[in-house]
């Protein structure tokens, strides 16, 4: 698999908001067939590297190559042209809330293709049955449950069968069943189509079972990567922290800033 | 909703909408009255317009014929030159008296057109020679004071 | 330096900030404008999506627009044949109450009830849809949200905003004749026939559907700018919806002014 040219590919990329770096020096490597989690605290810069991978934001240094064109490079045209070959699921599913489910995962068939409505009406029902809810595709978003209301999404990621599918905290605010419902379709899914899935998540047990390769993520530095086992068996401090879930370690409770202690004796101040 | 009962809302609200333009073109405004077809120009001159403005109507008999398009004023012989817009169904004798009316008592100001005896008949671009000023209340109230107090006068004598 | 001068300092530059922080939004609306006439080729080629809109823009703003309108033309037949009947002229109801409303209440009055009641809808739609990312989503669907989002909200106020008035000015008129004519007895005939004498269609009627016009090219475009520029966060969306309301009234009433003082200057 390794042998054949990487998919996704980020060659030292810094981003930086205004003047605040994000990332700094970021090398990653997703291949065909592969499913890659993007681990670390909130905050800490994961969901910019989706951005950076879908085109939304452009790195202040650095290579963004996906299928071996240069992403940043790319016009409108070419990156309309990219993002159609890519899948999307959002943090909380970012569903179109004035459209029923069916007409949801219906979206990209009716933009981008020139389907008949029975064509696409064949098709809808089958995303909607590879994630177990063909029975509410009449249903309006808001009627559906959380976890529901994520397969829905995934369903309308995998619409248009894209080489690419990018997770945006596919876990967060979901129960244990909905959880690992998710996660197992995340993976049925991307063997069934042959595609490669990108998970950002902070949720360790669900995703180290069902990934080929972590990188964890940490103040804006790749800090470690390997397979679910070479995570597993890592003594890397950061690494157990967050496996373990401590709340000490090297990864600090406080954000950092200046000692609280100079705050309160600079009082007069105020907010000035 | 449904793509068709969405469709006829729609329809039916663009419907209406149109229907009150339709209304207030005919009903309310002079769409009707002021599509006179072709028209034609005439010049008048006058002393004095009192208030007379700008689509003003000009009537004959009572009837509308026509409107004021423009009023300038004449520096050399300081008289105001009133553009007229006439019907072009409707021509006047080349002798036709044009005067600045007012209906009521203190209603708008209109021209009107008296026509005259003349076999040939006004071309457009002419002007009226004929003409009477407006009248202006003021004068008229003096006058009246005036003529009072001189007749008062004679009684005396 | 004293107090008094580091305040002043503070506050002039505040109010610079304030200054070049509008005008900077200002650049940043019409270039959004400019945008969304760009992509308008694609989204009226798909006409379904606007007339979508017009429904909920549109339509759903009858009720209030034909309410309102009935009464406005029926305070200003009281008021109206009160003033005139003073001057024994109170057949010229008609014309005051036509001319009131054809020229300035119809286009003015449904704007500003368009912009509370649709233009404030359209700002919280867009704004929620960018604030649960469903534009975002959109953009990385390979799907402009400005065309398929944007545009037809736009287009459905500019070509409900004229429907409306139009049909405002339309109730008023009869709100009007209701009270002058059924109720206070003022005679019909002279009513209608003084109304038409003195309405003109280009001058007073053409000339009003070309302020509703305007007016709804201004709303619809703050209503949309407002939503697409807004804060994603309830209080961005809530503020954001205000300011639609505020902004689209000022400039209603400023543009109404500019467009009488150009319209009806002859007269």
């Amino acid at each position: 698999m390794s042998d054949s040219p990487p998919l996704v590919k980020l060659t030292d990329v810094n981003f930086a908001y205004d003047q605040r770096p994000i990332l700094m020096g970021i090398n990653m490597e997703i291949h065909r067939g592969q499913v890659v989690a993007i681990m670390g605290i909130s905050g800490g810069g994961k969901t910019t590297t989706l951005r950076l991978i879908g085109g939304q934001l452009k790195p202040s240094s650095g290579e963004v190559r996906v299928n071996g064109v240069s992403v940043p490079d790319l016009d409108t045209e070419g990156l309309y042209d990219m993002r159609r070959r890519m899948g999307m699921l959002f943090q909380f599913g970012a569903l179109f809330t004035d459209m029923t489910v069916f007409d949801n995962v219906a979206f990209q068939m009716r933009e981008h293709t020139d389907l008949s409505e029975t064509t696409i009406h064949d098709l809808v029902m089958l995303k909607l049955n590879a994630v177990g809810l063909a029975n509410v595709h009449a249903c309006k978003p808001s009627e559906l449950s959380g976890g529901m209301a994520r397969r829905v999404a995934l369903a309308r990621a995998i619409a248009l069968d894209p080489m690419l599918i990018m997770y945006d905290e596919p876990f967060a605010g979901l129960d244990p069943i909905s959880l690992s419902t998710v996660g197992t379709l995340i993976r049925q899914l991307n063997d069934a189509l042959g595609a490669s899935s990108i998970i950002v998540t902070h949720d360790v047990s669900e995703s180290l079972k069902i990934v080929d390769y972590i990188y964890f993520v940490s103040e804006g530095r790749i800090i470690a990567e390997g397979t679910a086992d070479d995570i597993r068996a890592s003594d890397a401090p950061f690494v157990h922290q967050f496996v373990r879930g401590d709340i000490d370690g090297p990864m600090a409770f406080h954000y950092p800033s200046p000692p609280w202690r100079d705050d309160l004796y600079s009082g007069a101040v105020g907010h000035a | 909703m449904n793509r068709l009962t969405l469709d006829l809302w729609v329809g039916f609200f663009v419907a209406i909408g149109l229907a009150s333009l339709l209304f207030l073109a005919l009903k309310v405004g002079n769409l009707s009255g002021s599509n006179m077809g072709p028209t034609y120009r005439l010049e008048a001159r006058f002393d004095n317009i009192g208030g007379l403005k700008i689509r003003a109507p000009v009537k004959s008999a009572g009837v509308v014929v026509g409107r004021v398009t423009d009023i300038q004023f004449d520096a050399e012989r300081y008289q105001a030159v009133v553009g007229m817009n006439v019907n072009g169904q409707y021509h006047f004798p080349r002798d036709t008296f044009a005067t600045i009316n007012t209906s009521g008592l203190l209603g708008e100001q209109y021209v009107g057109f008296e026509a005259g005896g003349d076999e040939a008949m006004l071309k457009a671009g002419e002007t009226l020679k004929k003409t009477q000023s407006a009248v202006v209340l003021e004068k008229l109230i003096s006058q009246f004071m005036f003529n009072k107090a001189s007749e008062d006068k004679k009684e005396e004598k | 330096m004293s107090v008094f001068h580091t305040n002043l300092l503070s506050t002039l530059r505040n109010l610079g900030k304030r200054v070049t922080d509008r005008l900077w939004r200002l650049g940043f609306a019409s270039r959004f404008l400019l945008a969304t006439l760009l992509y308008s080729g694609m989204t009226l080629k798909r006409f379904h999506l606007t007339i979508r809109e017009i429904y909920f823009t549109g339509v759903l703003s009858l009720i209030i627009i034909l309410v309102s309108g009935l009464f406005v033309g029926m305070v200003l037949g009281l008021q109206g044949y009160d003033t005139l009947q003073r001057y024994g002229s109170s057949e010229a109801l008609g014309i005051l109450v036509a001319l009131s409303l054809v020229r300035e209440l119809g286009p003015v009055v449904s704007a500003l009830l368009f912009a509370s009641r649709a233009g404030s809808a359209i700002t919280a739609e867009i704004g929620l849809m960018k604030a649960t990312e469903q534009l975002s989503a959109m953009e990385m669907m390979a799907v402009n949200p400005i065309a398929r989002v944007v545009a037809p909200r736009f287009w459905a106020g500019v070509i409900s905003m004229p429907i409306l008035a139009a049909l405002f000015s339309a109730m008023g008129i009869f709100g009007g004749y209701l009270v002058g004519v059924q109720l206070i007895g003022v005679d019909e005939g002279s009513f209608w026939s003084q109304m038409q004498a003195s309405v003109d269609f280009r001058e007073d009627i053409l000339n009003g559907v070309i302020k509703s016009f305007v007016f709804g090219i201004l709303v619809s475009w703050i209503a949309v700018f407002e939503g697409y520029d807004c804060e994603p966060t309830a209080e961005g969306v809530s503020g954001a919806t205000t300011r639609t309301v505020v902004t689209s009234s000022l400039a209603i009433l400023s543009a109404d002014f500019v467009l009488t003082a150009l319209m009806f200057r002859g007269v």
